[in-house]
């Protein structure tokens, strides 16, 4: 449908003379039906080719960056311009970031999810869109100077000929620059070369973030906008069976109340309105599933029962552990969790009969654009989808369910129209985190881990591969954390068993591992209790097919003292995983205070490849810790006769500055590819949590949220 | 429905509004100043925390029947010509993650700072605890409400 075409050098000379004397750039990344060409964008937007970096350069040296990624706190407005400026070598000052609207493919893959926005492709990709541009701005210094292009090196926005003392500024070599023809494969820098990644420079949306300028999706005004709300069914993947609105209808200020597919759109002039009219509504829901959280415990428990299909296996765990003169047995469990994103989610839509505009706070922009195209039946482009600042991610917004509700609701009431979920419907109205568990065996001989077995038993969250034995396959995510863990066992066996409940699963956080690793981390504590080996060591031991990770654990140990005195009354326990391609290893320290486990410390020791830009990833690092506590403290979605327990954050609570642990974060120096930095430090704090509860107390935690017992509460 | 004059960051505005229609919604959709964030509508979150006569306040929880002739401060008059001290140590330090709840925390900070210019962590902990940050920038809001206590 979209016209693609690999430009010739001659085209590309027509439509860069046509770019109004500026230079646009734009490249497409490895993996991509282009793999290592270039080519540019016409400017007023017409597709020429599927770049996934967009560049413009003015003739007044401005340089505008675009950011295909949703920002969500993790800060791609600034690390990912700062890529291709480093690569550029322009003047960081000059850089304006801009925020892109969906598109099928200008951007590349926009959806912002599993700690992707710089590892993987789009760092090769962004370097190269700058290295290409930086090798024009070069060869256009050497035509306009005279000189060869060996003589001249560039610098902060400008092409620099030593020798003769001249320099030209990038702004007036824009329009020469874009004549030329564009780098095959433009010379990166070595790392050791890189001015700006690996730099804390002043991140770009900090000052609108505390003025209150930033606009997040529920930001969005538009003239004559109206604002709605959707009741949605109290059952979960329940329907409609009647309503009486007349109650809804009498709420000052509501103007229309319309079914769309996901409920009940109350529409009215203000948010307050819409809320007052939602809950004044009379609805009678009606659906099939009446489980409640102790039958879905029963259901995974039976499931442990009998062998599921093998997601890993090495040597033979099966006879290495009937031969084994003692063997270790426990069965975790982990509950659903709601995403609770700060900001409800919300769409603003408007949909008119030719064309549909939407502001969504969405980690998916295609996705936004491509399902208000299909509800309206309008074409992909005739669809402008803009992406607000997010509050919060999490995972949540990778789904368009908010944007059908506002597209919906837009078509019906032939205005433009916001809809905001109100914290109730959005805490149970949400794609949970799913509940799990596995049981565990191993054993240990002569201070080792001969043997190990994990049986999963949980819902398949996406990725499915087909056969196996015990029917149904693997669900990759399910099992993510355990078929990943890395540490080198003789005897090793995965298995995996299919939960068909009816609650709605998606992507939380880290995904997989959120639970799987504080199952793991822990049993894997158990075992070195069992082996008479100090936690650490036991780790140690199993690592050392794996240096960086062994290396990342020692780290932590050092820093926190492990081994050394500990004070009175307080117990240390330590975790470590390798996820979306970072490892973290913790160590917390815990005390329980008036019952309640509180935790005072968090050592945290990473390895994430090269770094964009540290304040960041440390603070990506400081933010998953309070996730992956909330977690192990507090997460709890409980299902009740079908229905979501929990509504708002009195129910359902969140780690608060008094909960805060002073956190020490140490990232190790790597010139490795970027890993991930969003998730991987989730995963190993609740386990590193609950084995100190456990070095504290004596009592083993199999079962989040972390409830003591009367025992070890009272301090035994 | 009644009309109410309240006062917003120095300037009158007159909204007619029923009279249980909370603050909030009051500045986000009558008034048009939408810095005040929603995030539970039940005084649980302090993403919506505004200043009544410079005391921080729930506005999801706060009546308009009930403002009276208090001065209301939001986020977008807590500085007047540049960033106020706090807003400068958040930027410094960088405190904002997604950004969502950080109005409200600096709406909290600033109004602990007037009272007491001082706050030691147990300060911190009690006035700064029902404003949460799923994003989980505590620590550097610590940092950054002693640096501006220390900047005065
Ligand atoms: S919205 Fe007012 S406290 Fe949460
Ligand atoms: S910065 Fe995202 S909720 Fe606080």
């Amino acid at each position: 449908m979209t016209n693609v075409q690999k430009l010739d050098r001659r085209e590309f000379v027509k439509l860069g003379a046509a770019a109004g004397g500026g230079l646009l750039l734009g490249v497409s990344f490895p993996g991509s039906a282009r793999a290592d060409a270039l080519g540019i964008l016409t400017p007023d937007g017409a597709e020429v080719f599927h770049p996934n970096a967009f560049i413009r350069l003015d003739t007044d040296g401005s340089l505008t960056i675009w950011c295909g990624k949703a920002d969500m706190g993790q800060g791609v407005r600034t690390s990912l311009p700062m890529i291709v400026a480093d690569e550029m070598d322009a003047d960081w000052s000059r850089v304006t970031s801009v925020q892109a609207d969906a598109h099928p493919s200008k951007y590349g893959r926009q959806m912002t999810v599993g700690s992707s926005s710089v590892r993987g492709g789009g760092w090769m990709g962004l370097r190269q869109a700058g290295a290409a541009a930086r090798e024009m701005l070069v060869a256009a210094g050497a035509a306009a100077l005279a000189v060869p292009r060996s003589e001249l090196r560039t610098e902060s926005g400008s092409v620099i000929h030593e020798r003769s003392g001249r320099s030209l500024g990038y702004g007036e070599l824009a329009s020469a620059a874009a004549e030329l023809p564009v780098p095959e494969s433009p010379r990166l820098k070595s790392p050791d070369q890189f001015t700006l990644i690996g730099t804390p420079v002043p991140q770009v949306d900090s000052t609108p973030k505390v003025t209150g300028e930033a606009t997040f999706g529920i930001d969005v005004r538009v003239p004559g906008m109206l604002f709605a709300t959707v009741a949605k069914p109290m059952i979960l993947g329940g329907s409609l069976e009647r309503m009486d609105e007349a109650a809804a209808r009498a709420v000052p200020g509501v103007r229309h109340v319309v079914r769309i597919s996901s409920g009940v759109a109350v529409v009215a002039d203000n948010t307050w309105a819409a809320f007052e009219g939602a809950n004044a509504l009379e609805c009678q829901w009606t659906g099939d599933f009446t489980m409640s959280s102790l039958d879905i415990t029963r259901h995974n428990e039976r499931l442990l029962e009998s062998a599921g299909a093998i997601a890993r296996e090495e040597g033979n765990a099966g006879a290495a552990l009937a031969a084994a003169a003692e063997t270790v047995e426990a069965t975790y469990e982990v509950p659903y969790l709601a995403h609770a994103t700060m900001e409800p989610m919300n769409c603003t839509a408007h949909v008119q009969a030719d064309r549909c505009e939407l502001w969504a706070p969405t980690q998916n922009p295609q996705g936004a654009q491509s399902t208000a195209a299909r509800l309206t039946g309008l074409p992909i482009e005739s669809v402008t989808a803009h992406v607000t600042y997010l509050g919060c991610g999490w995972g949540r917004r990778s789904r368009p369910d908010f944007v059908e509700d506002a597209v919906e609701t837009a078509m019906a009431v032939g205005g433009p129209v916001q809809v905001v979920w109100s914290r109730e419907e959005d805490m149970r109205n949400d794609q949970y985190r799913p509940a799990s568990m596995i049981r565990f065996r191993g054993a240990v001989a002569g201070g080792r881990l001969g043997a190990f077995s994990a049986r999963v038993a949980g819902p398949p969250l996406g990725v499915t591969d087909g056969g196996g034995r015990g029917g149904g396959g693997v669900d990759r995510n399910a099992v993510d954390g355990v078929v990943s863990m890395t540490y080198t066992i003789p005897n090793l066996l995965v298995d995996y068993s299919r939960s068909n409940v009816q609650v709605p699963t998606g992507y939380w956080r880290s995904v997989g591992p959120s639970g799987n690793t504080f199952m793991v981390e822990s049993f894997i504590d158990e075992l070195a209790l069992a082996a008479g080996v100090d936690p650490l060591e036991f780790r140690l031991q199993m690592l050392g097919d794996h240096p960086r990770m062994k290396h990342v654990l020692e780290v932590v140990a050092d820093m926190a003292d492990w081994g050394g005195s500990v004070p009175a009354g307080r117990g240390r326990g330590i975790g470590i995983v390798e996820d979306k391609g970072g490892i973290v290893a913790q160590i917390a320290e815990v005390s329980v205070d008036e019952g309640e486990v509180r935790v005072h410390r968090v050592w945290c020791a990473a390895d994430c490849g090269q770094i964009i830009h540290p304040g960041i990833v440390d603070a990506q690092l400081t933010g998953s810790i309070v996730t992956g506590l909330t977690m192990a403290l507090y997460g709890e979605i409980t299902i009740e006769n079908g229905r979501v327990v929990q509504s708002n954050f009195h129910d359902y609570q969140m780690l608060r500055m008094r909960g805060m642990p002073r956190v020490a974060v140490h990232v190790v120096d790597s010139r490795e590819d970027p890993g991930g930095v969003g998730e991987p430090a989730v995963p190993a704090i609740a386990p590193a949590v609950t084995n100190a509860v456990f070095a504290l107390t004596g009592e083993r935690i199999r079962k989040l949220p972390i409830r003591l017992s009367q025992e070890a509460a009272s301090g035994r | 429905m009644p009309t109410y004059a309240i006062r917003v960051n120095g300037e009158r505005h007159q909204v007619e509004a029923p009279a249980e229609m909370p603050l909030l919604w009051v500045l986000r959709d009558l008034i048009g100043l939408t810095g005040t964030k929603y995030g539970c509508g039940r005084s649980q979150c302090g993403a919506c925390t505004v200043q009544l006569d410079g005391s921080p306040v729930r506005s999801c929880g706060l009546r308009i029947s009930r403002v009276g002739d208090r001065s209301i401060t939001t986020i977008e008059g807590v500085s007047v010509g540049g960033l106020n001290a706090v807003q400068r140590a958040w930027v410094a330090a960088e405190v904002p993650q997604c950004g969502y709840c950080q109005p409200g925390q600096v709406m909290a900070a600033t109004a602990l700072l007037t009272e007491n210019p001082n706050p030691t962590d147990a300060d911190i902990d009690e006035a700064m605890s029902g404003n949460i940050c799923r994003c989980g920038t505590y620590q550097r809001i610590r940092q950054a409400i002693h640096t501006a206590a220390e900047e005065g």
